[in-house]
């Protein structure tokens, strides 16, 4: 993965809450077996509304998404976070997250801040009184700028290291290759297998 | 010393750590039981392929075809070239793995919620993991089951661990009894819409009470399955005799000296008397009435005999603005009493509720009734076995009888990702679990139900529960 410490780019606002992960990409575009590609499913069915935000410039190239509270909830689909990070999203801010899409969005290197919800309204009136603003988020400071504004934003230690570090979680784990190969030496003979295949 | 009283979930969690995390990391889990299925395993294996990595514990991994897969005409080729892909990619992915598999046309073939409990390779004391979000259902046992996603599965298939941050605890306390008509389903609703759909986040729920002891563990499995609905990503009961009884003698149940050790230990698995949770919530069972949805998100609920809330009514800008929105796209009027709204379809089935006990409780209230002019009713059996089951006791007739569409198992109209979907603005009775806008269709309409509600509203054509059928 690749390192992330700070970018610059557009901020699109998302002025609604509970965006669950259906909306924002339907079952229907979850079929590909690619890990890549998914940008036309993002917020599929709002985007058919020439109106919907992320149809029209500067927002179509938008980098850095401003969303309300409760951001990602229900199923837990990745391609959530996919289609967000191929439609362009480096950044998505909100005032919460569902746990699953947070910590999707931390193994695909999609940066998931939490801001205030105050903090949120002055963004997006930012927005609104010039479309096209650029933030600035500062992933080792954790700060989103813009202007004389800063707003800091909480993310976890873990994540934000295992970012900057350009991190894949699964050669940390291997790492304690002893002590899983320990832990399955003691564990309990009456656990279930699978194999060999029993009511067949 | 003496120790310290735990939860439940603390306990699981203690009996699986492999490494205390430190200086803000994770803590490493051990995970018992791996469920998989085609829509989010195919980039988890094109992951290990790249990484040159092997599955870790084939024999802790099984997979089932079920969100893609057709309900009708299953011997022919999945027709959509898409789902076929996906579906294809799974056979052959676990062939060259080695990981089992239940194909469409297998027995054991269905939701793969529904096949773990009834191949009795779900039980109490285990993690267990999905890629999908309502793997909380098999927390109905007493065990950590929890939802994930893609990049979690191809790590679960490497290592057979996962790094997890500590939930908090929730009590979730339902005493009393349920009134006739009112069930596991309705229990869940009223909870969500308690608590709304944020208010489990980051905690595990535990599910307490007399009216919870008292539910079977089909019941026991749709109130778990609906945790994820509260934000929590899992809910868990603690086993008693309902669980025992249910597990033995299942396929993967243990047997002989193995089951006398697992027993030993499942009898540990109840949270200490002393133990503190970070929030508890309390329920009157003898109060509830059948629940609906009237919304577009599963905690936008109320009682039948309810009437559709007025958006003015929320003090919380946001909570108003939501519910205005889902008026909007439920073409609902504030007022309007729920028992009011007709609707064209009704469906019964999904991983929330397609068991026996839900096709059995549906087919009581049918039984010799005439469905309403005009109303399709599908009816979806979650695994090929319970399928078998309704057909041998007779339910299969009834339903047809009735005039539903009996149709062979998968996840179905519960989402729009099969050939089971409703047209825009049409409006469904559903016992699934999410009335997202556009989950059952581009434009569809969904309301959530419990299956007997599901059932006198085949028969009314409006929202209505068995009760309503008398006199």
């Amino acid at each position: 993965m690749e390192r992330i410490s700070v970018f610059t780019g557009v901020a699109a606002p998302l002025k609604r809450s509970n965006v669950d992960t259906d909306q924002i990409i339907p079952a229907v575009y979850l079929k590909r077996i690619t890990k890549t590609g998914f940008e036309d499913g993002l917020f599929a069915n709002w985007r058919q509304d020439p109106e919907f935000v992320l149809n029209n410039a500067p927002f179509d190239k938008a980098e850095v998404l401003i969303a309300g509270s409760d951001f990602g909830t229900g199923s837990s689909r990745e391609h959530a976070v996919w289609a967000l990070r191929d439609f362009g999203f480096k950044a998505v801010f909100s005032s919460k997250f569902a746990d699953i899409f947070y910590g999707n969005a931390g193994k695909q290197g999609l940066v998931a801040g939490v801001i205030s919800d105050e903090a949120t309204s002055q963004i997006w009136e930012a927005i609104d009184a010039n479309p096209g603003l650029e933030v600035k988020v500062d992933l080792p400071a954790q700060q989103l700028s813009y202007g004389d504004t800063v707003v800091p934003f909480e993310i976890d230690e873990y994540t934000k290291w295992r970012l900057m570090e350009g991190l894949d979680d699964i050669g940390i784990t291997l790492q304690n290759e002893q002590a899983i190969a320990d832990y399955e030496a003691r564990r309990e003979s009456w656990k279930p297998k699978t194999l060999p295949a029993k009511g067949v | 010393m003496t120790q310290k009283p735990l939860t439940l979930a603390e306990k699981l969690w203690r009996d699986h750590l492999v490494v205390k995390g430190e200086n803000g990391a994770p803590d490493l889990l051990y995970i018992d039981l791996h469920l998989i299925h085609e829509v989010t395993s195919p980039q988890a294996f094109d992951g290990l392929r790249l990484a040159g990595r092997d599955i870790r514990r084939k024999d802790l991994t099984i997979a089932t075809e079920d969100h893609n897969t057709p309900t009708a005409d299953i011997h022919l080729p999945i027709a959509e070239p898409t789902s076929r892909a996906q579906v294809q990619a799974l056979r052959d992915n676990t062939a060259e793995y080695g990981v089992r598999i239940h194909s469409l046309g297998d027995k054991n073939q269905g939701i793969v919620h529904v096949v773990g409990p009834q191949l009795g390779l779900t039980m109490p004391g285990l993690t267990i993991v999905c890629g999908d979000s309502h793997t909380s259902t098999h927390g109905a046992f007493g065990s950590l089951a929890m939802g994930i996603g893609t990049s979690e599965v191809e790590h679960v298939l490497a290592t057979q661990t996962l790094p997890l941050k500590p939930f908090k605890t929730m009590a979730i306390n339902v005493e009393g009894t349920l009134r006739p008509g009112v069930s596991a389903k309705d229990i869940i609703l009223a909870v969500i819409a308690k608590i709304t759909t944020g208010g489990g986040q980051g905690y595990v729920l535990e599910y307490r009470g007399s009216a919870i002891r008292s539910l079977s563990m089909e019941g026991r499995m749709t109130i778990c399955n609906m945790s994820i609905e509260a934000g929590a990503r899992a809910g868990m009961v603690a086993p008693d005799e309902v669980t025992f009884e249910y597990l033995k003698g299942r396929p993967h149940a243990p047997e002989g000296a193995d089951w006398d050790a697992a027993m030993e230990y499942w009898k540990t698995l109840k949270t200490d008397d002393d133990a503190v949770f970070d929030a508890e919530v309390f329920i009157d069972a003898d109060t509830l009435d059948p629940f609906v949805t009237w919304g577009t998100n599963p905690g936008q609920g109320v009682s039948l005999l309810d009437s559709v809330p007025d958006p003015a009514s929320y003090d919380d800008p946001s909570l108003r603005a939501a519910a205005e929105r889902a008026l909007e796209y439920m073409d609902l009027q504030p007022g309007t009493k729920m028992k009011d709204i007709a609707v064209n379809t009704v469906f019964l089935g999904s991983c929330t509720n397609a068991r026996i006990e839900d096709l059995r409780a549906a087919a009581e209230i049918i039984k010799g009734k005439k469905k309403a002019d005009g109303i399709r009713m599908m009816v979806v059996p979650g695994s090929q076995k319970v399928r078998l089951q309704a057909e041998e006791e007779g339910l299969d007739k009834v339903f047809k009888d009735f005039g539903a569409e009996w149709r062979f198992a998968g996840c179905s109209m519960c989402l729009g990702m099969n050939p089971d979907q409703l047209g825009p603005g049409e409006r469904a009775a559903s016992t699934s679990n999410r009335n997202f806008e556009g989950r059952q269709g581009k434009g569809a309409r969904t309301h959530l139900v419990s299956p007997v509600v599901a059932a006198a509203t085949a028969i009314r054509g409006t929202l209505s529960s068995p009760s309503d059928l008398e006199g």
